[in-house]
C-alpha cells in the first residue's frame, strides 16, 4: 500500500442518496477502492472524519440554500479536483421545477419563517456556483461510470465517458425504436448515453435522466414531435423532468409552456 | 448552581441523508433531546401537482434513493385505487417479488455496512477486526442480490423504470427471472451466516418503544397489502390502510425540515418498522425466517430498538425466501403487462411497507388524469417523535447510573439508539409545507 494514498471526499446537497449509494454499489471494487484510496469523508459509511484538504471530491446534490452556496465554496476551496455527479448536482434536479417560479408557493421558500431552514427560490447546479472538474450524469449515475471517472482522476487522466446519446446505445443492443415505430415522443436522440438504453428496451420512452447529450437540440425534436401529433402540454412535461433546468431542456421547456419569471431577462 | 451538560453533533454519521443531535441536560435532568432533520426540502407534494398519473411513480421514486421501490410500490397503489383499477394477481406476485429486492439490499446496506460496526466498536465497515471479513463479504453479496432483483424486474437498482400505474411496462422474461435462482439460493445462506454473527453481539440495554405500528396480514408477511394494526399496551387497534390519515396525525416542529407524528387520541408517539412488523406479523413468516425468529429467545412483541439489526436480519432471509418461491413459480404475465389508463377524476389513498416502516400516500386526480393534490408521509417522520422520545429515556437511564458516562460515551449511545431506527432523513425531509411569514 502506498503511503501517500490519495483522499476522497463526499458530500451531500440537495438530492435522494441514489448517486452516493451507487459509490457503495460497487460491492466487490468496493473494497478494492478502499485499499487504493483513502476514504476521507463520507458520513453515510463512515464516522471517523478527516480534515481536507482532500485529492478528489464528490459532490451529490443541488444548491438549493443559503447555507449551501457557502458550504460549496469551502469544499471547492478544500478539493484538488471537484466532481459533480448526478442530475441534482449537474442539473439542479427534479426540484429545479420551482426555478420556473410560476406558483407563490415555491417563491415562499424565500421567505420561510427564520426558525425554519430558509431555501433559496431556485435550485441549481453546482457549477453555477462554484468552478468544477468534470460533469458525470445520470438519474442516478451509473456505477460502472463512476468507477471510470474515479479511476482517471486518479491516474491523472481523461475519463473516457460516450457523450454521444441514449439513441446510439439502443442501436448497439439493437432495440425497435419506440419513436419510429410506434409513434412514442422518446428524449433518446437527445439525452447523453450511460443508461444502456433502458426505458426503450421496457418498451417505453427515455425520459432523459441523463440530462443532454453533446450536441442536443430539444428544441428541434419536440418540434418535430409535435408536428407528428403529440400534445404540447404532454411534451412540456415530459422535457421538465430531473433535468428540467441544463440548459438544453430548459430552451425547450420555455418554448412549450412559456418563460421561467426567474430566467434572465434579455 | 446549575450543571449544564450540552451534546451536540452537528452531521450524524451512518445514517441516510443529513440530521443532527442536540442534547441539554441540567441538574441531571434532560431539559432538550433533539433528532433534528436539516435537509433542505425538495417540495415532493407541490412538485407532483400538475403531472400526469402515469409520470408519478417515476418521480416519487427519486424522493429516495435507498427506497424508490417503497415509493413507487405507495404511489401505483393510491393511483389505482384512485382510477378504480386492480392489477392480476400475476402481476402483483411480480411487484412483491420486487420489493423483496430492495428490502434485500437496503436492509443488508443498514444491517452490514452502517449498523454492525455500532456493536463491533468500529467508526465504519472498512475497519471491522479481519475476523468480520467474511461478514462484510456476506453483506455486499446480500446487497448485491437485492440489486440483481431490483434488475431483472424493476430495469434498474437505484430508479427502476420499468414499474407502472397499472402494472409494469414490459414482463420481465422468464430466464431472467429464473435466473436469480442460484444467487437467491447463495443469499439463503449468506443471510443464515450473517444472523448467525448478529446473534452474537452484545446488546446493551435500549427503549423499547410500547406503541407499534405497521401492516398486518393473515395471509403472508405484509409488503404491499393487509391491514393497519397499532398495538398498544392497552390493546390492538385494526382497520382498513385507508384510516392511516385519521389515526396518524402530523404536526411541526420548529428544529425539523420534516413533519413529527403522533397517535390521535393519546398522542401517543409510536414505533413503525421492522420491529414493529415482526411483532405483528411473526407467523407469517415463510419457514427459515420463523425458525431464526421463534428460536432466538426475544420477546418480539417487547423486543428493544437494538434488536432491531437482528429483526433486519430475519426480514431479509425471509424476502430471500419469499424471493425464490416467487422465482421459481414465475411465468410471464400475458402483454401488455400494463392496464391501459383511463383518466378520471377521483381520489386514492395507500400504504405499503418500506424497509424502514409504513409508507403512506393520497392523491386526487381531475378528470383529464392530473394530480391536483398529494400527500406522502414517509416511515421516518413517524419514527421521529418515538426517536426523541427514546433518546429522553436513554439519557435519564444513563444519568441515575452510578458512574454516568462522559459525553463521548453518551453521544455514541445516542448515536447508535438514532441508528437503530435505521432513519432516512432523504425521504422524511422533502413534505414540509413551508409557513409564510411575510
Amino acid at each position: 500500500m502506498s503511503p501517500h494514498r490519495p483522499t476522497l471526499a463526499v458530500f451531500k446537497f440537495a438530492s435522494c442518496d441514489g448517486c452516493q449509494l451507487q459509490l457503495l454499489d460497487l460491492e466487490g471494487q468496493l473494497r478494492q477502492l478502499a485499499d487504493r484510496v483513502e476514504i476521507a469523508h463520507f458520513l453515510e459509511a463512515r464516522s471517523q472524519i478527516e480534515p481536507g484538504p482532500y485529492d478528489v471530491g464528490l459532490i451529490e446534490g443541488s444548491i438549493s440554500t443559503p447555507d449551501d452556496i457557502d458550504r460549496i465554496k469551502t469544499i471547492r476551496r478544500q478539493c484538488r479536483h471537484l466532481i459533480a455527479l448526478g442530475a441534482c448536482a449537474t442539473a439542479g434536479g427534479i426540484q429545479a421545477l420551482r426555478n420556473w417560479g410560476r406558483d407563490p408557493e415555491f417563491l415562499a421558500g424565500v421567505y420561510a419563517s427564520p426558525e425554519y431552514i430558509s431555501t433559496l427560490a431556485t435550485s441549481t447546479a453546482v457549477a453555477d456556483h462554484v468552478p468544477i472538474d468534470y460533469e458525470l450524469r445520470g438519474c442516478p449515475i451509473d456505477p460502472g461510470q463512476l468507477l471510470e471517472v474515479l479511476t482517471a482522476f486518479l491516474l491523472g487522466r481523461r475519463p473516457n465517458i460516450p457523450s454521444h446519446s441514449v439513441c446510439m446505445e439502443c442501436k448497439q443492443r439493437q432495440t425497435v425504436c419506440v419513436a419510429v415505430a410506434r409513434g412514442i415522443s422518446c428524449l433518446g436522440p437527445v439525452t447523453h448515453a450511460g443508461c444502456g438504453a433502458i426505458c426503450p428496451a421496457h418498451g417505453r420512452e427515455c425520459f432523459g435522466c441523463y440530462g443532454p447529450s453533446e450536441p442536443a437540440n430539444l428544441v428541434s425534436l419536440t418540434g418535430f414531435y409535435q408536428r407528428e401529433g403529440a400534445d404540447r402540454e404532454d411534451l412540456g412535461r415530459l422535457v421538465q423532468s430531473f433535468n428540467a433546468w441544463a440548459p438544453a431542456f430548459r430552451q425547450a421547456a420555455e418554448r412549450l409552456t412559456g418563460p421561467s419569471d426567474l430566467s434572465p431577462r434579455s | 448552581m446549575k450543571t449544564i451538560r450540552g451534546i451536540s453533533v452537528k452531521s450524524l454519521t451512518r445514517v441516510e441523508g443529513e440530521g443532527s443531535l442536540k442534547v441539554r441536560l441540567v441538574d441531571g435532568r434532560v431539559e432538550i433531546a433533539e433528532f433534528s432533520i436539516y435537509e433542505p426540502p425538495r417540495f415532493f407534494e407541490r412538485l407532483l401537482r400538475g403531472r400526469q398519473v402515469a409520470e408519478v411513480p417515476d418521480i416519487t421514486a427519486r424522493i429516495c434513493g435507498i427506497c424508490p421501490v417503497a415509493y413507487q410500490m405507495s404511489s401505483c397503489l393510491a393511483l389505482e385505487k384512485a382510477l378504480g383499477i386492480e392489477v392480476s394477481p400475476a402481476i402483483d406476485r411480480l411487484r412483491r417479488l420486487l420489493y423483496c429486492g430492495e428490502w434485500i439490499t437496503s436492509h443488508a446496506l443498514h444491517m452490514h455496512l452502517l449498523h454492525a460496526p455500532d456493536f463491533l466498536g468500529c467508526e465504519s465497515a472498512f475497519t471491522l477486526p479481519p475476523e468480520y471479513a467474511g461478514f462484510l463479504e456476506d453483506g455486499l453479496a446480500l446487497k448485491s442480490l437485492g440489486n440483481q432483483i431490483l434488475e431483472a424486474v424493476g430495469g434498474r437498482a437505484v430508479h427502476p423504470i420499468n414499474v407502472a400505474v397499472g402494472g409494469f411496462h414490459r414482463g420481465p422474461e422468464v430466464a431472467a427471472v429464473r435466473g436469480l435462482l442460484p444467487a437467491l439460493k447463495q443469499g439463503l445462506e449468506a443471510a443464515q451466516r450473517s444472523l448467525r454473527v448478529v446473534q452474537q453481539f452484545d446488546f446493551p440495554a435500549s427503549p423499547s418503544p410500547r406503541v407499534r405500528l405497521s401492516l398486518a396480514s393473515e395471509r403472508e408477511y405484509p409488503m404491499n397489502h393487509g391491514e393497519l394494526l397499532i398495538s398498544r399496551p392497552t390493546g390492538d387497534t385494526r382497520g382498513p390502510i385507508e384510516t392511516f390519515a385519521e389515526q396518524s396525525q402530523e404536526f411541526q416542529v420548529p428544529q425539523s425540515t420534516a413533519l413529527h407524528s403522533r397517535l390521535a387520541g393519546d398522542n401517543a408517539a409510536y414505533l413503525c418498522g421492522p420491529l414493529a412488523r415482526l411483532a405483528h406479523n411473526i407467523d407469517q413468516l415463510p419457514p427459515k425466517a420463523r425458525q431464526v425468529a421463534e428460536s432466538c429467545g426475544i420477546n418480539w412483541a417487547a423486543a428493544a430498538m437494538h434488536q432491531s439489526i437482528l429483526a433486519r436480519g430475519i426480514e431479509v432471509l425471509a424476502a430471500i425466501e419469499e424471493a425464490i418461491s416467487l422465482a421459481a413459480a414465475y411465468q410471464a404475465p400475458p402483454a401488455p403487462a400494463q392496464i391501459p389508463l383511463t383518466p378520471r377524476a377521483g381520489s386514492g389513498c395507500h400504504a405499503t411497507e418500506a424497509p424502514r416502516g409504513l409508507l403512506y400516500h393520497s392523491y386526487e386526480i381531475d378528470a383529464a388524469g392530473l394530480v391536483t393534490a398529494a400527500t406522502i408521509i414517509p416511515p421516518t417522520s413517524q419514527n421521529q417523535a418515538q426517536i426523541e422520545a427514546d433518546l429522553a429515556d436513554l439519557l435519564t437511564e444513563a444519568l441515575h447510573q452510578s458512574e454516568p458516562p462522559d459525553d463521548p460515551q453518551l453521544t455514541r449511545q445516542c448515536e447508535t439508539l438514532i441508528r437503530s431506527y435505521d432513519p432516512c432523513i432523504s425521504c422524511a425531509t422533502h413534505f414540509l409545507t413551508l409557513s409564510i411569514d411575510r
